[in-house]
């Protein structure tokens, strides 16, 4: 048993863990079907130890839901079974491309395989009448999440609308639904990139490796540094280097792109986050490059 | 100059979550602007589209607003509509910044901002001195007992950093805080454009010898808000594993509300009011000497009583009676005015019944703090005195001693949306 505190405060990231875990219990607790949508990146992996922390020593009470863009990283999937068969969760995968063969959603080449993922989930939410999403969005890293609420409602067409949020007071969620809606569950909104990092360390928490330096076959594209992949040809003009690098986000492998680096261990990146000159997002999403807008966009259409 | 980015990463770190107010001009971008800028979290990217906008829209200054409005239709009207929640650190201390607009019509965001808040930040206007945004704000933020209050006088620069202003708006201010609940009071005098006593101390008012604004918010004790007097555990999940390992495993899950718990203590549960004694509390897999807000923790009992979600765990001799009639402080946040005889539901920490509106006391002017008791109903954004009754008795504390186990919300059971937001009196 620990010693008899003096001072009774807790660290700031005991508090937000603290208050993720009511976040979790409080979901669990009063939504019919709830699920844990996972990309496996830092953050879902955050959230799924977080909720293995809420509900222990009784396994998680939910299914964790994954989109299958075709297109991760083979690391990353690795990890995820890792996970997956340790904490004895149920897993739902659902595949984009399935849901083009089932025509479900348009086979559209043209269509990045970023947004066909917003068809892709809000269909297995109702196929499996999931009433409940856990995602791992943090205010910090956009400006329209900034303006998300920790409990975000969504009509039955997935769609969030800014301007009908509910009042969030206190900790005192409101998780009425009516039928065909559901919704959107952020327990991190209040966690920050070096947030994530300092947990990530102190609890020993596994990560895929592309989160480490490594030697990678790369390309430059639009500033970026793209791994080199049959899934995403080369253009005229683009040579492949090998360079040491790591990811800052884990997405579409495609579009998400890595950075030079020689930090190999959770201390070395907090050093390196801690003086980052550009968001994670900036500096190695393409996704979110197309308008001043892009993700209040997606987030209206039933993006996380 | 500006803050020291090393970071602590020993985890040691202190937490205040703070509440923006203010009036539409007031500076409140700017000086959020300032205070992300000074303490690196704001990034290249991000500053670089704001420049980019900003070149875009014809102006010849760099938008800071921009970084802050991050919806479409606030950017297209150049106003704050809902609350934005924004994060900075230093080296001892995480902030979270509820950012709140100004407007009267949204009131009820302010209220949301200011309802998980340690400390309220009033923005005036040297030049304008108090205005009655100013003064509502001020309410606002005492009706919600934000216990730490700063009014930064802003635009000094624009006064001539003149000292007789400043004490003015200083006199004016604490004349008006008499008459509210406003235990702690900073009057700082700033610049948020030229930065003067924002992060680092002004030489153009050398009369002032109060603390900067950075460094008064990384050294407000907060620690002590918390009440560690009474025991407040609302059970919220119970966990029972029913593994072959965790046979009779049978846990109460919550986060602690008030009070130090430890294993040994006589507790009640209520609103059963059976008695047992804690004989062990967990922390995930670690078994814990004592719990306390804001933990959360699970509780075990050594006897088998029966207890479930909506419950309370609190100590033998001091527990809150249950009650099924509550006056309260009710902010109203939808268009539909409440109206008496009016059914809602109502949710009050873990526990969720209906409530009857018995009688609309009075309807509270934030602008004068007159009481009108000739108003029988309570419009959008106002604020009222209001008696209910509920169908399931519910485990209060004034909200004066317990801001987790004296607040409620109104759910319009019809549309599901939060409607009312109350505090309860005693």
């Amino acid at each position: 048993m620990t010693q008899t505190r003096t001072d009774y405060r807790l660290s700031q990231l005991d508090q937000l863990e603290a208050e993720s875990i009511h976040i979790f219990r409080e979901v669990a607790a009063e939504f019919e079907k709830p699920v844990l949508m996972f990309s496996g990146g830092k953050d879902s992996i955050v959230m799924l130890r977080l909720a293995e922390k809420a509900f222990f020593p009784a396994k998680i009470p939910f299914s964790i839901l994954q989109v299958d863009t075709g297109l991760d990283f083979p690391e990353v999937m690795e990890t995820r079974d890792r996970w997956v068969s340790r904490l004895g969760v149920n897993l739902v995968v659902a595949s984009i491309d399935d849901a083009i063969k089932n025509g479900i959603i348009p086979d559209a080449a043209k269509i990045s395989r970023n947004r066909l993922q917003i068809p892709t989930l809000l269909n297995a939410i109702e196929e499996n009448g999931f009433t409940a999403a856990f995602g791992g969005g943090r205010r910090d890293e956009e400006k329209a999440r900034a303006k998300e609420r920790v409990y975000s409602h969504r009509d039955e067409f997935g769609q969030w609308d800014p301007k009908m949020q509910r009042p969030e007071l206190w900790s005192l969620y409101n998780g009425r639904l009516h039928e065909g809606e559901h919704m959107r569950i952020f327990p991190i909104s209040n966690w920050t990139e070096l947030d994530v990092w300092d947990y990530i360390g102190r609890e020993n928490i596994e990560i895929p490796n592309i989160y480490f330096s490594h030697q990678r076959r790369v390309f430059e594209r639009d500033g970026m540094l793209m791994t080199e992949t049959p899934l995403n040809p080369l253009r005229d003009g683009e040579v492949v280097t090998e360079r040491t690098v790591r990811y800052r986000t884990c997405g579409d492998i495609t579009l998400t792109g890595c950075v030079e680096s020689t930090a190999s261990t959770i201390a070395e990146i907090i050093d390196e986050v801690a003086v980052a000159k550009k968001t994670e997002r900036g500096a190695t999403r393409g996704d979110d490059r197309f308008s001043e807008a892009a993700m209040e966009d997606r987030k209206k259409e039933g993006y996380f | 100059m500006g803050i020291d980015t090393t970071r602590d990463t020993t985890h040691r770190m202190d937490l205040l979550r703070f509440a923006t107010a203010g009036s539409v001009d007031d500076g409140k971008s700017t000086l959020i602007g300032r205070l992300l800028l000074d303490s690196k979290a704001i990034f290249e990217d991000q500053l670089e589209a704001v420049e980019a906008t900003s070149t875009a829209k014809g102006y010849d200054y760099t938008d800071l607003a921009l970084l802050t409005d991050g919806l479409r239709s606030e950017r297209e009207q150049g106003i704050t509509i809902d609350v934005a929640y924004r994060y900075f650190a230093t080296p001892n201390r995480k902030f979270i910044i509820a950012d709140t607009p100004g407007h009267v019509q949204y009131t009820r965001n302010m209220v949301t901002g200011a309802s998980t808040a340690d400390l309220g930040l009033v923005l005036v206007d040297a030049r304008q001195g108090l205005t009655e945004q100013s003064r509502r704000h001020a309410v606002i933020l005492s009706l919600l007992r934000v216990p730490h209050l700063v009014l930064a006088v802003n635009k000094m620069d624009l006064v001539d950093y003149d000292q007789k202003v400043y004490d003015d708006i200083y006199r004016e201010f604490t004349q008006f805080a008499t008459k509210l609940n406003v235990p702690d009071l900073e009057v700082i005098p700033i610049s948020a454009l030229s930065g003067d006593n924002v992060v680092n101390r002004s030489e153009n008012m050398p009369w002032y010898s109060g603390p900067t604004l950075m460094h008064h918010l990384e050294h407000v004790h907060v620690a002590s808000d918390r009440d560690l007097i009474d025991a407040r555990f609302p059970v919220q999940y119970v966990i029972r594993p029913k593994s072959d390992e965790y046979h009779d495993y049978r846990g109460y899950a919550g986060q602690v509300a008030g009070g130090v718990l430890k294993p040994g203590d006589e507790v009640v549960v209520l609103p059963s009011g059976m008695t047992s004694k804690i004989s062990k509390i967990d922390l995930f897999d670690e078994d814990i000497a004592e719990a306390f807000p804001p933990m959360s923790v699970t509780i075990h009992l050594e006897d088998d009583v029966d207890v479930s979600r909506g419950d309370m765990i609190a100590r033998v001799r001091n527990a809150p009676t249950p009650t099924q009639d509550i006056d309260a402080m009710i902010c109203w946040m939808t268009t539909a005015p409440l109206l008496p005889r009016q059914k809602l539901a109502i949710k009050h920490t873990t526990r969720t019944g209906r409530a009857l509106v018995k009688d609309i006391q009075y309807r509270l002017d934030v602008n004068t703090l007159h009481r009108d008791q000739e108003t029988k109903e309570l419009g959008v954004n106002e604020i009222g005195r209001v008696t209910l009754r509920t169908t399931v008795p519910l485990l209060v504390d004034p909200y004066s001693k317990n801001r987790t186990t004296g607040s409620f919300i109104l759910i319009d059971e019809a549309t599901g949306i939060t409607v009312g937001a109350g505090m309860i009196n005693g």
